[in-house]
């Protein structure tokens, strides 16, 4: 596995597969009275957070504790980015500082980029601008294997602003390294004009999709998209793109509603879809903290030869 | 290359074996700030006389070169680049003249701030300066700046520009191409549709897509050069196209000029060789304005520089301090320095492809670029190689090849995206008016 987790499309089929299996053996450690691993013990995690994201902040944060990291939250919200110190500067202040890892959140897409040659600790991408977001994708992907058994062969439909999505871009990515198959489904405002060059399919009708997959995703959609004139009301955008009961209806019966939050609700997906059965939406925070405390494992727990001390760990131990 | 005697007390310089325009090798005698002989290498009459002697076997000599569009950012950003430091770096880049753009602060948009420049360019001694004039007041996009009284000025400035930003508005643009006609002007068009552009990053497409960029799509520049030939053509007026990045772009200039209207265009070093992929590591050192494009959009800029579509080649020079790059990409300056590098990146990209001879490139990068800046008369740029012309002149190594060493450059920036690439060529000599202001490829003080 690389030193650092920028984007998804950097993960070998291997290096995912370890971190979902990983994540499975973690997930198992959530339910023992005291769920927690030594195994960073003395590791410093900083989370660095340019973007208010509460909770992806607390899933790293929790991720990071519960395998006994020391945790330094940095928030570097307010300070702008114009004008306040230059994130060269931070980073060589966080390395000077000794971080073993830093968690970054930035509204800069290739943040992440930059800062991995900064500073000598490892670097995990917690979602950049509009390019990715690879623990979410990871913890999606866990999600739906949990949930369907597998992931080779997988049909996923994922709606909504695909230009600005960084989600979608890490999802493509993995998903199509892990085998399942994706199509996107947008208006073609929100689809970036190379999406051809993609490894999925796209199509713009929405229902003509839902009968033949396994796994609808929606995604958040942002109202300023309408004064930038990229769909003409909130209300049209629903109507063609929101998944409603209705909709959900032509799904077979298997299939799963994903969503990464936070939602819209009546937006891009109603009330009763999103609190129905066939939603993941509450499972995919929880798993969210397993795919974390995998990934900061395997970057950072190698190298220092820390012995687990649990039994559990021990098994997760043996995955690497 | 060697140089022996230098200029004190002798009455000037015998350039021997040198090839110019890649042709065969030839002595080339400067008396005063002019070519007096060329002759066959042995031959020159004036060879007994008391003259400094320039050894320049195997160099190529061509008429020096002309830059059309370079950002020297004084006065405001003497942190980035002064009128000296750039002039420095163009003379050892072979130039003899460059335009300063007019995007300084204060801005370049009166005959006070043209003759500023002017003058600071005649006292650094490195190159000429030729100011370009702002189209608008303060870059405003507005109303016209005073075009008249700049081109009256001291400065006699005859190009005119808001680089940096399009004039947008159709009619404004209009009524600069009609203006200037009155002293034979030419405006420099930026050309990019903001709405089109708004917050763009890189160019739009795969990479865009893939890095999560805002694209800066090929047709915000094909639209607004469409829009100005036809503006140029309806009202009889010289335009120039600054920076063509697209292939489109060659295209709709190939058509223009097939109608016999009065457009020039100049495409940059770096869009000659590199292309969009460039950015996947988010490294702004590669961010520039026009983005690089895709290699399908190099192979049209190089076929169009090679037809003369694209008259000419300018660096768009445009130093940075390193914080500005130092940063997230998008919160990153635009733009790159080219003035060192720009002869030996036109050799890697056309000479050494076939696509251009070294007669062509004198053409490319001094007598169309002269031509189109109105320098051709008086001032001696992008003039022959022969006697009773001004020598201002470029002696070239067509055989060595080096990295890039942007420690190394004169430019007070480092911004150069041609850091460590190996390169042919080197500049070792350029003659101003008969004085050298570079020998053994160092600069003369």
């Amino acid at each position: 596995m690389n030193r650092h987790l920028i984007s998804a499309a950097d993960l070998s089929a291997g290096d995912a597969v370890s971190i979902l299996d990983t994540a499975e053996e973690l997930a198992r450690l959530a339910e023992r009275p005291i769920p927690k691993l030594p195994t960073l013990r003395g590791r410093t995690v900083v989370n660095l957070f340019y973007e208010d994201s509460t909770r992806t902040r607390i899933s790293f944060e929790a991720a990071a504790k519960r395998l006994s990291a020391d945790v330094i939250n940095f928030s570097a919200k307010g300070s702008s980015v114009a004008k306040g110190e230059s994130l060269k500067d931070t980073a060589l202040t966080l390395q000077a500082m000794g971080a073993d890892a830093v968690v970054i959140r930035h509204s800069a897409s290739g943040a992440p980029h930059r800062l991995a040659e900064w500073v000598r600790g490892s670097v995990v991408n917690a979602g950049d601008g509009t390019h990715e977001h690879p623990t979410q994708a990871l913890l999606d992907a866990f999600t739906m294997r949990r949930r369907l058994g597998r992931l080779e062969g997988l049909r996923v439909a994922i709606v909504g602003d695909i230009l600005h999505s960084r989600v979608a871009r890490s999802n493509v990515w993995l998903l199509r390294t892990l085998g399942a198959q994706v199509t996107l489904v947008a208006p073609p405002t929100l689809l970036p004009v190379a999406v051809d060059s993609w490894p999925c399919e796209v199509s713009y009708d929405f229902s003509a999709v839902l009968p033949s997959v396994d796994v609808v995703m929606m995604l958040r959609v942002q109202h300023e998209r309408m004064t930038q004139a990229y769909f003409p009301s909130v209300r049209e955008y629903s109507r063609r793109y929101g998944l409603d009961s209705d909709r959900m209806a032509l799904l077979p019966d298997h299939a799963i509603v994903m969503h990464p939050g936070p939602m819209n609700r009546g937006v891009e997906i109603a009330a009763d879809v999103a609190d129905s059965p066939r939603s993941t939406i509450v499972e995919q925070v929880t798993n969210g903290v397993a795919v974390r405390m995998a990934v900061l494992y395997l970057l950072l727990g190698g190298s220092t030869g820390a012995e687990p001390a649990v039994a559990g760990a021990e098994r997760v131990g043996a995955t690497l | 290359m060697s140089a022996t005697g230098g200029a004190s007390g002798l009455s000037g310089w015998l350039i021997r074996g040198a090839r110019p325009l890649g042709g065969e090798p030839a002595d080339i005698v400067i008396e005063g700030s002019q070519i007096t002989e060329v002759a066959r290498t042995g031959q020159a009459a004036a060879a007994g006389r008391h003259l400094a002697v320039c050894e320049a076997d195997g160099l190529i000599a061509m008429p020096g070169l002309v830059d059309l569009h370079t950002h020297l950012r004084e006065p405001g950003r003497e942190d980035a680049e002064t009128v000296a430091s750039g002039t420095a770096a163009a003379a050892l880049g072979g130039y003899t003249v460059v335009h300063a753009m007019a995007n300084t602060e204060p801005v370049a948009d009166t005959a006070g701030v043209v003759e500023q420049v002017w003058r600071l360019g005649r006292e650094a001694g490195h190159c000429d300066v030729q100011p370009v004039g702002a189209v608008t007041a303060g870059l405003g996009g507005k109303q016209l700046a005073e075009l008249g009284a700049m081109a009256d000025s001291a400065a006699s400035v005859r190009v005119f520009s808001d680089d940096g930003r399009c004039v947008a508005d159709a009619t404004l643009m209009r009524r600069a191409l009609e203006y200037v006609k009155a002293f034979d002007g030419v405006i420099a068009q930026h050309a990019q549709e903001p709405r089109l552009t708004e917050e763009a990053q890189v160019n739009e497409g795969e990479i865009s897509a893939r890095l999560g960029l805002v694209g800066w799509p090929a047709v915000a520049e094909e639209a607004i050069i469409a829009r100005d030939c036809l503006l140029a053509a309806h009202v009889g007026a010289a335009l120039h196209v600054c920076h063509v990045s697209t292939a489109g772009s060659v295209e709709i200039i190939r058509w223009a000029k097939s109608k016999g209207w009065q457009v020039s265009a100049e495409v940059t070093p770096h869009h000659l060789l590199l292309t969009d992929d460039l950015a996947c590591g988010y490294d702004p050192i590669y961010k520039v304005n026009p983005p690089l494009r895709t290699a399908a959009d190099v192979a049209a800029l190089r076929e169009g520089l090679a037809d003369g579509t694209i008259d000419c080649v300018a660096t768009d020079h445009a130093p940075h301090p390193s914080e500005s790059k130092e940063t997230e990409w998008s919160i990153a300056s635009f733009g790159m320095t080219g003035l060192e590098t720009a002869l030996r990146v036109v050799h890697e990209a056309m000479v050494s492809t076939g696509l251009l001879d070294w007669s062509q490139v004198a053409d490319r990068m001094s007598v169309r670029p002269a031509a189109i800046g109105r320098l051709d008369g008086t001032s001696g740029h992008g003039c022959p190689l022969a006697a009773g012309f001004p020598a201002n002149l470029v002696l070239y190594d067509p055989a060595h090849v080096s990295a890039v060493d942007p420690a190394a450059h004169a430019s007070r920036s480092r911004n150069t995206p041609f850091g460590g690439m190996k390169l042919p060529g080197q500049v070792m000599a350029t003659f101003l008016r008969g004085r050298p202001t570079v020998l053994d490829g160092r600069l003369v003080r």
